[in-house]
């Protein structure tokens, strides 16, 4: 309640302990900022104003900046991985109180030092917590959670997230964009790993937890259309979107077939920029441009392949025909569609912590 | 620092491997590990030596709980204790040297427990460091062989560790 600068960290395990509708109690309760992991995104609505998009290394610039300058972190269901603290000795430059709920002792000062450890379901906990602070007379510190919020916008203001929207080659983010506009933020979206992966958690703004189905820390390109297929069966109605990439997509090919064997109306949104992109990024920026082994002179036609399957194939190559596609693709309820897109070779994911970096050592656009 | 934790847990095949994977994947240092069957058939007693900084020592106790087969876990040095371990020797016995081993094994309190006209096989029980001045003490020459089971440690006192 003294916090001046306080910020609520959550990860997967808010998703998996079905605790988001308290996590939005609390979130609003407190009137604090709320960032979610790659893992974490749908336990808080994306599209409150309280949320600062996900953090890490391709996380916003504001979610990283409040994570790297709060004075009270309130960590919940989260594991303080490498890919969401950056260097932790840098993360630990600046002073500020942890408080960590996890159910997992082990996960527990493991790899930042907790100062206020609670172990338990994150339900109950965030029950217990919100009925405490029902019953507290404290107040958070309004006026320093106003001068705080000022900063928060001011670095939201930054627009991490600017693309070229004027490009004549269809730019991938556009894609997640339409995508999200189609299906009106309800559709299940799960991903395999790399740049699509990124965009997709960056531009689809879940609302709903168990919305985004991801192989997260576990990095397994191929997890996308077998996930989508588990999420068709699971809801045969929904509208399911299995964002790849022409290299991941081709890791579990094969079960195209068992997609016509169930009938499963999988809608994939494959952006194909013949790159193994996140790859490539990182030869980019950090090799000097040598692009080893992470190009795509080899690839099949994916209309074809998906029509040999037995399904819908599209080829889309402008951006004025990428909504166009998805609605059709949407409405063909029956069908899997598989939508080729051929997106921009050059596009990088912004912001980036390079590896070994501190939070707020990001690269931005 | 050097830690000395106790684990009793399942007495199945792959428990072991369990324990042993953890160790290697997580890049955890193990000086000597001893495992066998307890009074209890079903479940073995295992003394693991290990050295970490308390926050390594810390994620190992808590890693070592989460697996299924691992019942309970102790840090022995956490307090009082206990830690022999057996080491058997085997040293050339010839000529002078055979007078001169003998009275080493009965300095160490060891019995010689093999004998033939050029060998002896000493058995010595002790704390690690007991067996390591032992060794130091005998020319290295003298050294044929040697086989150690690393340490075993028991709380001292009521401190017990059973289900």
């Amino acid at each position: 309640m003294k916090a001046k600068r306080p910020m609520i960290y959550t990860g997967g395990g808010v998703v998996l302990g079905g605790a988001a509708e308290e996590l939005a109690r609390l979130v609003r309760l407190l009137g604090f900022p709320c960032t979610n992991t790659l893992m974490g995104l749908g336990a808080f609505p994306a599209t409150d104003r309280q949320f600062l998009g996900m953090l890490g290394m391709h996380g916003t610039y504001e979610a990283n900046m409040a994570m790297q300058h709060c004075d009270v972190l309130l960590a919940i269901g989260a594991r303080f991985d490498d890919r969401v603290i950056g260097n932790p000795k840098h993360f630990f430059a600046e002073p500020r109180t942890i408080i960590h709920v996890d159910i997992d002792p082990s996960s527990i000062s493991k790899r930042v030092k907790v100062d206020i450890p609670i172990v338990g379901n994150v339900r109950d906990v965030l029950r217990d917590l919100i009925r405490h602070l029902d019953a507290a007379k404290e107040q958070p510190d309004r006026e320093a959670l106003k001068t705080w919020w000022t900063q928060i916008e001011l670095w939201r203001s930054r627009d991490c997230l600017k693309y070229d929207r004027a490009s004549a080659i269809i730019k991938p983010q556009y894609v997640i964009e339409k995508l999200y506009e189609v299906t009106k933020g309800e559709a299940f979206v799960t991903s395999d790993v790399g740049q699509h992966q990124m965009w997709a958690a960056q531009f689809y703004k879940f609302d709903k937890p168990r919305r985004w189905i991801n192989s997260g820390g576990l990095g397994t390109m191929g997890f996308g259309l077998p996930a989508a297929m588990g999420v068709q069966l699971a809801h045969p109605g929904a509208a399911v979107a299995c964002v790849t990439g022409e290299a991941s997509v081709q890791m579990c090919i094969q079960e195209l077939s068992t997609c016509k064997q169930y009938r499963l109306p999988i809608k994939v949104v494959n952006l194909n920029n013949k790159y193994m992109g996140m790859v490539r990024q990182w030869q980019e920026f950090f090799h000097g441009n040598r692009y080893a082994e992470s190009y795509m002179d080899a690839l099949p036609d994916f209309v074809k392949l998906a029509e040999s399957y037995g399904h819908t194939g599209m080829k889309i190559e402008k951006p004025a025909d990428v909504e166009p596609a998805l609605k059709e693709a949407f409405a063909r309820k029956d069908e899997l569609v598989f939508m080729d897109f051929i997106t921009d070779q050059t596009e990088n994911v912004f912001p980036m912590v390079p590896g070994g970096k501190g939070l707020s050592e990001m690269i931005l656009v | 620092m050097r830690h000395i934790i106790s684990v009793l847990l399942e007495n199945e095949a792959g428990a072991l491997s369990r324990v042993a994977g953890l160790f290697s994947a997580r890049g955890y240092n193990i000086e000597s590990l001893t495992v066998a069957p307890t009074e209890d058939s079903t479940l073995s007693r295992m003394t693991v030596v290990t050295v970490g900084s308390d926050e390594v020592i810390e994620q190992i106790t808590k890693q070592l709980n989460k697996l299924i087969d691992v019942v309970k876990v102790i840090d022995l040095s956490d307090g009082d204790h206990i830690e022999r371990e057996l080491m058997l020797v085997k040293v050339r016995a010839v000529g002078k040297d055979r007078e001169e081993m003998k009275r080493m094994a009965d300095i160490f309190r060891g019995r010689i427990i093999d004998v033939t006209d050029k060998d002896y096989t000493i058995e010595l029980t002790g704390t690690g460091s007991k067996l390591d001045a032992f060794l130091k003490a005998l020319d290295r020459g003298a050294i044929l062989e040697t086989v150690r089971t690393g340490a075993s440690g028991i709380g001292r006192g009521e401190r017990v560790l059973r289900v």
